[in-house]
């Protein structure tokens, strides 16, 4: 797929709770495709304590409004930075980065969308286009407490939604794996977040032998495939997270526990 | 436009900017970045005899204004880059340099052999400096008499021209450049990466697998400038200077330190058409300062 280097312009910051944000981006000539699962290298200008890009999966892609979504959480200085752009402000991205989730098969229709903190941010927009496609997946959304629940009613427009929470402020109390859909039967999940969180979905996918895919966030330099620093072990060696991934299937994995 | 082309001992460039190994893959990651074929040349990936994994992740760790990387060499061996990679390399018109590793003396020589057999790869850059391998790799960089021996064996089965990168976790960088231009190198190239460290205070752990890891980027330029400088000095065999280099602007620092070719590398992370920025850049300059050739700035540092 090509990919792109350029400005795009803030259209909306939408500050949201918890430290996070959702950046929408646009420019004059339509958006090229981007799919599930892809993501975008930032460049910030403005903060001498960041050098390389910033990394961030694609949340959504509003054809309509010819906008891309990122739903942002502030963790360093980075980010910090990000949350201070305003309408009109113009962001240089490289785009659309990484494979993508896979559709699911002819025989796969039960779907969950797993995910975790800010890791929920890739399923919006696989929901989206599942839901498009005509599937009617599911959302198992984890977060440490009610606060930590980002987008939930734009999780609802594509499916049920289902909630964890470690303290039992919201939905179920524990961790998305103790939840009580997980009774029900699946025929693929995919799963975004923590990494003991894809770790332990992996492992209930494992022994249920459900195809399961997760969407790894290994700290990346250059994005496309060039440097190797963003590698993860999988039974063909190592593997460039950015340009192999970030979607994997968990079969795939040698998982470094 | 003035005229940049320039010459590292029987290879003539199009024009000085080379980008660096290892953080321009083959040159086809950034095809859909810049036209390739307008870069004066093109150093490809650490190749090594055998397919190397390289390191555990974590390999990368940011630093003020660089990083730090850890890679160690991950490559599919020789064998697999004259098989599957050269031949797609062949139709791009640029010059195509291989960096050549190796953790033992005949590794070395066995891979720089293979080389030497390919038409279209007309030089190579031996890879003495590799600060991210247990076993040889910067070991035959920091001690004279090694990186004699490597260059003067690699001399005997490597016909075309042959650049020498040199590491800069020495404590005397001219004995070195010496000794490898005494044994028949027709160029050196510096710097490798600089030896160094990140720790996350909070979780008290390194942030690199391997601890330590080889550091790159601007925080490293004064450096490499000063090393150039150096080496420039005291050898009369063309040097190829990086180390940090962003813009134009850090290119012609290094020219005018005596350089003769640079090469660009971790900046191509932050803005992959960089090179071709740097080109440009270059141009202007030498039309702003009224210079026909890059030949006229090259160790045109004024002392007095
Ligand atoms: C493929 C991919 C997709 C991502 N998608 C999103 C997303 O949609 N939304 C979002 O908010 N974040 C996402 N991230 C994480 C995001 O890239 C980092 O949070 C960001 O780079 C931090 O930058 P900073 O300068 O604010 O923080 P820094 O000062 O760089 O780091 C602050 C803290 O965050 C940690 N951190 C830094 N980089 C990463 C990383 N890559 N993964 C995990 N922790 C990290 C550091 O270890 C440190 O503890 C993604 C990362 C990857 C690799
Ligand atoms: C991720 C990464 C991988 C590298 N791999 C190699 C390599 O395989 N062989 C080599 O000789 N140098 C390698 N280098 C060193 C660069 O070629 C260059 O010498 C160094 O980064 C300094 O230049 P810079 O500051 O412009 O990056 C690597 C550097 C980085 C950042
Ligand atoms: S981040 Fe450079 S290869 Fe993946």
């Amino acid at each position: 797929m090509k990919k792109f280097i350029g400005n795009l312009v803030v259209s909306e910051n939408i500050p949201l709770k918890n430290n996070h944000f959702l950046l929408k981006l646009t420019q004059a000539e339509p958006l090229p495709l981007m799919l599930p699962g892809q993501f975008v290298q930032l460049k910030i200008d403005d903060t001498p304590s960041v050098f390389l890009r910033r990394t961030f999966s694609i949340n959504y892609v509003d054809r309509l409004k010819n906008e891309i979504w990122l739903l942002i959480q502030v963790v360093g200085d980075g980010t910090r930075s990000l949350s201070k752009n305003k309408t009109g402000d113009s962001l240089n991205l490289i785009y659309p980065l990484g494979n993508s989730f896979s559709m699911p098969t002819a025989t796969q229709s039960r779907l969950l969308l797993i995910g975790g903190g800010v890791g929920v941010a890739p399923l919006l927009f696989l929901g989206a286009i599942l839901a498009e496609k005509g599937f009617s997946p599911s959302f198992l959304i984890g977060a440490r407490n009610v606060d930590g629940l980002i987008e939930l009613e734009e999780f609802q427009k594509f499916g049920n939604v289902y909630v964890t929470t470690e303290d039992g402020s919201a939905g179920e109390i524990g961790f998305v794996t103790n939840h009580s859909i997980l009774k029900n039967t699946f025929d693929k999940i995919y799963t975004c977040g923590p990494t003991p969180m894809m770790q332990a979905v992996t492992q209930f996918a494992e022994n249920k032998s459900i195809d399961s895919e997760v969407s790894l966030e290994n700290k990346m330099a250059c994005g496309i495939g060039a440097c190797l620093c963003c590698v993860t072990q999988t039974h063909q060696g190592n593997q460039c997270v950015c340009t192999d991934g970030p979607v994997f299937n968990t079969k795939e994995l040698v998982w470094q526990i | 436009m003035a005229n940049l082309t320039t010459k590292i001992g029987n290879l003539t460039l199009k024009n000085p900017v080379i980008t660096a190994s290892g953080t321009f893959g083959y040159g086809e990651e950034y095809l859909d970045f810049l036209d390739i074929n307008q870069l004066g040349g093109i150093c490809v990936k650490g190749t090594t005899l055998h397919r190397r994994e390289g390191n555990p992740y974590p390999r990368m760790a940011e630093t003020p204004s660089g990083m730090l990387n850890a890679v160690g060499l991950q490559n599919k061996g020789v064998d697999y880059f004259i098989n599957t990679i050269y031949p797609r390399l062949k139709v791009f018109e640029t010059a195509f340099i291989v960096n050549v590793s190796g953790s033992t003396l005949e590794d070395y020589i066995e891979t720089a052999e293979k080389i030497n057999s390919l038409s279209s790869i007309p030089a190579i850059e031996l890879n003495i400096s590799c600060p991210n391998v247990k076993q040889g790799g910067m070991a035959f960089g920091v001690d004279k008499d090694m990186a004699a021996e490597v260059v003067k064996e690699v001399r005997k089965v490597y016909h075309k021209t042959l650049i020498v990168k040199l590491s800069p976790n020495v404590t005397d960088i001219i004995s070195i450049a010496e000794a490898v231009e005494h044994e028949g190198a027709d160029a050196v190239s510096l710097i490798n990466t600089l030896l160094g460290m990140a720790i996350d205070a909070e979780t008290q752990k390194p942030l690199l697998s391997t601890i330590t890891g080889g550091l790159s980027g601007p925080c490293v330029k004064p450096i490499a400038l000063r090393m150039v400088w150096q080496v420039a000095h005291a050898v009369k065999i063309p040097v190829v200077g990086m180390g940090g280099i962003s813009n134009a602007r850090d290119a012609i620092e290094f020219f005018l330190a005596g350089a003769t070719a640079i090469e660009v590398g971790t900046a191509n992370f932050i803005d992959p058409a960089v090179s071709l920025q740097v080109i440009q850049g270059i141009d202007d300059y030498l039309q702003r300062h009224h210079c026909e050739s890059i030949i006229d700035i090259i160790g045109a540092l004024k002392t007095a």
